[in-house]
């Protein structure tokens, strides 16, 4: 058996590898639900109850759905430059930090819903930029890896959000009331900054898939979208161009940062409706990292983040939900964690071919 | 005086420290041979997982059901190392991807957490774990060094061996050597005749028996019974500790204590009622904030090379399109 390159990439395969993944993802799965003595069946009965057909259900899965997909497109923005960001964890925290503060001040202030709103959305974005520019500043300076860097900061995120409301009686937390001097908590934004909804879409998953579009349109139709791959695939040939490589760094940091950012704005007006700084809230759903997950699936393609994004929304939502006796814990994290191995090996038939014989005559392989 | 802050730190720091050891000193030989694997939580959680699950279900006497627990960590964490080597050596997919996607198929959400509930290990202490009592009380009475170096148990000791191990066989031996060479440069390691690939396998999966006994660490000496997601992100801190290290076994030990020990002050200074501003937030922040700082300075020009990061850390290597 021998490998070898693919000189086009069949644009069949692109869809065929996602989706061939998932089903074999289910087999998987299936086989460590038999193989530990459940009934893989009703399991996946009861996914898709708890993900779309219970009353309700469709928009829980919106619920997680749309953190997913900001966290997705920030993870799709930078890994098409092959800049791996993989802080959109943290970027979320700040953004949800920066946007909630923003919420208090302008929605105390008396400002209308919507300038409300829209201060929420730049102050998300912002917050999240600044986080995801302190790695992309030291990549485009000091060629510092930025795998590591953002993952680090991540934690320090994480420590930053739970300070400001356990450990110190800063502008976010709630310093009144009874309830405040029982356990520390967060205060609620006033309803002038809460996000409205339309039926069971809240308007963050508005704002991800017209984000989604946005991205699209940028790196497939635009000179900039053009440069950032060119520098992705060849860091050389995009400099003989004359490309600018730190610019696009820390430009493609600072876009990817800012829509995690927003999922954190998002996550404070739709949902929360104040900074959910437990440890066990809003840290412990990982959006950050599974939105890698959703980029990857997606083949960091935006369009299909959107959809990627709803797919894995509904298998957290059905996690979340069936916690109890007859449905395992931790399955959804094992399904995820196997539909990304298959779809990373699939990968491999994307890129090159696998053919069954003895290899070519010397003459035709060069 | 061993009840003076500095002590009670340090002592605590070695035994935090000790699992951010093993799963550096892991982390160290897989990156060491060229493979990046950033799914070390994921399997220290199952090592520490199945580690404890030996020590429930296995009926012998305490040293023995320890040392197969250790056993069987090692192997679990060795089992999660090969589905990461498979995608990223033969397969040659994302080191990154890969790596992330075995921490969310293997941590907290995923694999360790339904072992732990599939096996119902949540409900009871471990019928046996390490003691600290390994040397006789009055040794541990000495000042300073009695609870620091004689107060801790085996998993302690056995790291230093480990430590010592890893140094000498990087830098004294031929298979040391050779791993060295793949990480570097793979190609002219493959012209000199050496398998990269063995190497890349073998090395990825030894870093995996190394978090799977970092993880059994947790579950069988420091707080002895199983809680999802008990590992709490020292995994992400032994990768960083790796960089923080330059790549070197013996900085590895040091980095580790140190950032054991800033995990022990926090609670330490508010139970003596020592105020140095926010603590929880600095001491918690530290050990990440200083490993960006350590790459910066790694990755300034002429440093890298000087100081030990593998040129080919990350990079797939494919012999036709070298």
């Amino acid at each position: 058996m021998r490998i070898e390159r693919r000189l086009r990439q069949p644009r069949w395969l692109m869809f065929a590898v996602p989706a061939g993944s998932l089903v074999f993802a289910f087999f998987a799965t299936g086989l460590v639900l038999y193989a530990t003595g459940h009934d893989a069946i009703s399991s996946y009965r009861q996914i898709v109850d708890a993900a779309f057909l219970n009353s309700g259900a469709l928009g829980q899965t919106l619920t997680q759905a749309t953190p997913l997909g900001f966290t997705g497109l920030a993870a799709a923005a930078a890994f098409r430059m092959r800049l791996f960001n993989i802080g959109a964890e943290g970027q979320l925290f700040m953004g949800a930090i920066t946007a909630d503060a923003a919420g208090l001040y302008f929605g105390g202030a008396g400002w209308p819903t919507p300038l409300v709103i829209f201060a929420m959305v730049v102050a998300g974005c912002a917050g999240g930029a600044a986080w995801a520019l302190i790695p992309g500043a030291l990549r485009a300076f000091f060629k510092t890896n930025e795998i590591i860097t953002s993952l680090m900061l991540n934690y320090v995120a994480a420590y930053v959000l739970t300070y400001l409301v356990f450990n110190t009686e800063s502008y976010w937390r709630q310093t009144t009331g009874f309830n405040a001097s029982v356990f520390p908590t967060s205060k609620t934004i006033p309803n002038a900054a809460i996000w409205p909804g339309w039926h069971i879409f809240p308007l963050g998953s508005g704002i991800a898939v017209l984000v989604a579009f946005l991205l699209w349109f940028l790196f497939t139709r635009t000179r900039f979208g053009f440069e950032a791959q060119v520098l992705g695939d060849s860091p050389r040939a995009a400099q003989y161009a004359g490309m600018r490589t730190r610019r696009k760094i820390l430009a493609v940091m600072g876009i990817s940062g800012a829509v995690a950012g927003l999922g954190g704005a998002s996550q404070v007006g739709d949902f929360a409706h104040m900074l959910d700084a437990d440890p066990n809230g809003l840290q412990k759903q990982f959006y950050g990292y599974t939105g890698i997950v959703v980029a990857a699936l997606a083949r960091y393609n935006p369009l299909a983040v959107v959809i990627v994004a709803f797919l894995i929304g509904a298998l957290q939502n059905a996690g979340n939900t069936l916690q109890g006796a007859d449905f395992p814990s931790g399955l959804v994290g094992v399904m995820q964690g196997i539909i990304l191995f298959s779809a990373l090996g699939g990968e491999l038939l994307v890129r090159y071919r696998v053919r069954l014989g003895r290899a070519m005559p010397a003459t035709e392989a060069a | 005086m061993n009840n003076s802050l500095l002590v009670v730190v340090l002592a605590s720091g070695v035994a935090y420290g000790t699992p951010l050891l093993y799963g550096a000193l892991g982390e160290l030989l897989a990156e060491r041979s060229g493979v990046l694997n950033l799914g070390v939580e994921g399997m220290m959680l199952v090592g520490a997982v199945m580690g404890f699950w030996t020590v429930q279900r296995l009926h012998t006497d305490t040293a023995l059901s320890l040392a197969a627990a250790v056993g069987v960590a090692a192997i679990a964490g060795m089992a999660m190392a090969a589905i990461h080597a498979f995608l990223v050596i033969t397969l040659r997919a994302s080191q990154i991807v890969s790596g992330l996607a075995l921490t969310i198929f293997a941590g907290a959400a995923g694999l360790s957490s339904y072992l732990g509930n599939d096996l119902n290990l949540a409900d009871n202490p471990a019928r046996h774990a390490f003691s600290a009592a390994v040397f006789p009380t009055s040794m541990q009475r000495w000042p300073v060094v009695g609870p620091i170096i004689f107060g801790q148990n085996v998993l302690v000791y056995a790291s230093w061996v480990c430590v010592v191990g890893v140094s000498l066989y990087l830098s004294r031996t031929r298979p040391g050597l050779n791993v060295r060479a793949v990480g570097e440069a793979p190609a002219s390691a493959d012209a000199m005749g050496i398998n990269v690939t063995a190497y890349r396998y073998a090395h990825t999966l030894a870093g995996g028996a190394f978090a799977g006994v970092a993880g059994a660490t947790f579950t069988l000496a420091i707080t002895p019974q199983w809680v999802t997601g008990i590992t709490g992100g020292a995994g992400w801190i032994a990768i960083a500790l790796v960089i923080f290290a330059f790549w070197r076994p013996a900085l590895c030990l040091v980095g580790a204590y140190f950032f054991g020990a800033l995990q022990a002050l926090s609670p330490q200074l508010q139970a003596r009622g020592i105020n140095l501003g926010p603590t929880e937030l600095w001491a918690n922040s530290l050990p990440y904030v200083m490993t960006v700082v350590v790459l910066v300075f790694v990755s300034a020009s002429g440093a890298r090379r000087r100081l030990g990061a593998p040129a080919s850390l990350g990079l797939p290597y494919v012999r036709e399109e070298r």
